[in-house]
């Protein structure tokens, strides 16, 4: 069976002023993926997710998101940050923050019934809607992620980009977490940044190692943990 | 005691109070939840320099007190992001620059020393009518611009970020909100003047903060809260023979210490809570 390619980096490098981040990446992401980002810290995980958002521009290489430049095909992303720059004290909902997706480039935008019914059903996914008219800072953790994801899929995307969607859970939450995301994972690709290779091999269906110079692609099943570690250097 | 009523000079002080009240309560929360008062603080200080340099031409000072708040409120979004932690500097630029230009053009016109006092600390009783009909236009265009694209602002308030990768143009959105701040410092400068004003910029919209939930609640209190301030200042300060900006700003501040009272159960834990949220942030 031949998969279906969506998302096409070659050779693609990057960095951050003088200092070289990534180089020479080369990696294909394909339809009904579930595929798992691992790497160190500051390995470049996060960089090669903005590469792919459009976010930042690669120093060389080429990107291709559905076929198109990355800021045409990420209408069909859906996107979870890292909470770094968010301001959890800003007064705003768990209804607003996932209808937010759904504003887009419109100046003037008006949220339409399909607005909210995809922001409802979102919520409804991640098992929070009773939570919808909640302020922000009234979550608890858990359930400010699952706010975050909710608003990643609102928008009704065909691919998942998840950056750390489990850091800081306990572990019984991120069973869960991986439950609903096997459960999507039946109608969307899912990508997803982590750096706890013991839970990624168990959920995801492959697994890619993400180390600045260099990007292993690894079906899971061929390979026990411990030569794992050893080429991801983790 | 409410014979004052029927003078016009009365009437268009209340209706600047209007005005001026719920673009500083609708801005100003803009200006709060996304933590600009400093930024705001510049535009204002900024605007000075086109008020003097009006003042000296003989044209309408707001004319170009509307020049220069939206220059620089340009200015800052364009540069805002290249600038990174150089950001306060290009905001003390712009704050003392425009402050400098002001001052030399002000006292190049002779018989400055009442209109600067206006101009710093404001004089709601002072308001032509002219005046007033630029006030009028200055609201309507902020008021229909939020009442538009509410739900942009409040994407790209919330998180620049995200919104990006939704493709919406970030640029052109944080131009706009900023030139609606510098529009805003206009139709409040002859309310609270120049030195007074980031209070009734930020100061209501904290206190509103405190007791709701969203973005649109905290519009509609804290433009109460400012209106309840300017008249009852306009009062006082005809009244009692005083400038209204001070008195305005004090039962502002008078509000906020009241509101955090009230919303947090003693000030002990209100600081103690403040203290431990930061902690917490620094442990994620």
């Amino acid at each position: 069976m031949v998969r279906e390619e969506i998302i096409r980096l070659e050779n693609v490098s990057f960095s951050y002023g003088q200092k070289e981040f990534l180089k020479d990446i080369n990696l294909s992401i394909y339809k009904d993926d579930f595929l798992g980002i691992i790497g160190p810290n500051g390995g470049g995980k996060t960089t090669l997710l903005k590469l792919v958002l459009g976010l930042l521009k690669p120093k060389k290489g080429k990107i291709r998101v559905f076929g198109k430049t990355p800021k045409e095909g990420r209408e069909s992303i859906g996107y979870f940050s890292q909470f770094k720059d968010i301001d959890f004290d800003f007064p705003i909902t768990a209804f607003e923050i996932v209808l937010l997706s759904r504003v887009g480039k419109k100046l003037f935008k008006r949220y339409t019934r399909q607005d909210k019914e995809a922001a409802e059903k979102a919520l409804k996914d991640l098992g929070i809607w009773h939570l919808r008219d909640n302020k922000l800072s009234e979550l608890s953790g858990g359930e400010k992620q699952r706010v975050f994801i909710a608003r990643a899929l609102a928008n009704e995307p065909e691919v998942l980009l998840l950056d750390e969607p489990m850091s800081n859970l306990d572990m019984h939450i991120q069973e869960e977490f991986y439950g609903i995301l096997r459960q999507l994972n039946k109608k969307i690709s899912i990508v997803l940044v982590d750096h706890d290779l013991e839970m990624l091999s168990k959920h995801a269906k492959e697994i890619v190692c993400v180390n600045k110079c260099n990007t292993h692609t690894i079906r899971y099943h061929d390979i026990d943990e411990l030569k794992m570690r050893e080429i991801c250097n983790v | 005691m409410f014979e004052i009523l029927q003078y016009q000079f009365f009437q268009n002080a209340l209706i600047i109070s209007v005005l001026a009240s719920l673009a500083a309560g609708i801005i100003g929360t803009y200006i709060v939840v996304k933590r600009m008062s400093l930024i705001s603080g510049s535009i204002a200080h900024a605007a000075f320099g086109g008020l003097g340099i009006s003042y000296f031409l003989g044209i309408n000072p707001l004319a170009g007190g509307t020049v220069f708040s939206l220059l620089s409120a340009f200015s800052i979004a364009f540069f805002r992001k290249s600038a990174g932690n150089r950001l306060d500097t290009l905001l003390s630029f712009l704050w003392a620059t425009g402050m400098a230009i002001g001052l030399v053009f002000i006292f190049l016109t002779p018989g400055y020393a009442t209109d600067l006092f206006t101009y710093l600390f404001g004089n709601i009783l002072l308001v032509s009518e002219v005046d007033l009909f630029m006030i009028l236009l200055l609201d309507m265009v902020i008021l229909s611009t939020v009442f538009l694209m509410f739900n942009s602002f409040l994407s790209v308030t919330f998180d620049e970020e995200y919104s990006e990768t939704r493709n919406m143009p970030v640029t052109l959105v944080d131009m706009i909100l900023f030139g609606l701040i510098a529009l805003t410092v206009v139709a409040t400068i002859r309310v609270v003047g120049i030195v007074l004003m980031i209070a009734i910029l930020t100061i209501p919209a904290a206190s509103a903060q405190l007791f709701h939930k969203t973005v649109k609640g905290i519009m509609i209190t804290s433009s109460a809260i400012t209106l309840f301030a300017t008249v009852t200042g306009l009062f006082v300060s005809y009244y009692f023979d005083f400038t209204a900006g001070p008195i305005i700003v004090l039962i502002i501040s008078f509000i906020y210490l009241l509101s955090i009272l009230v919303s947090r159960p003693g000030v002990f834990s209100f600081f103690s809570s403040h203290f431990s949220f930061h902690v917490d942030q620094k442990v994620k």
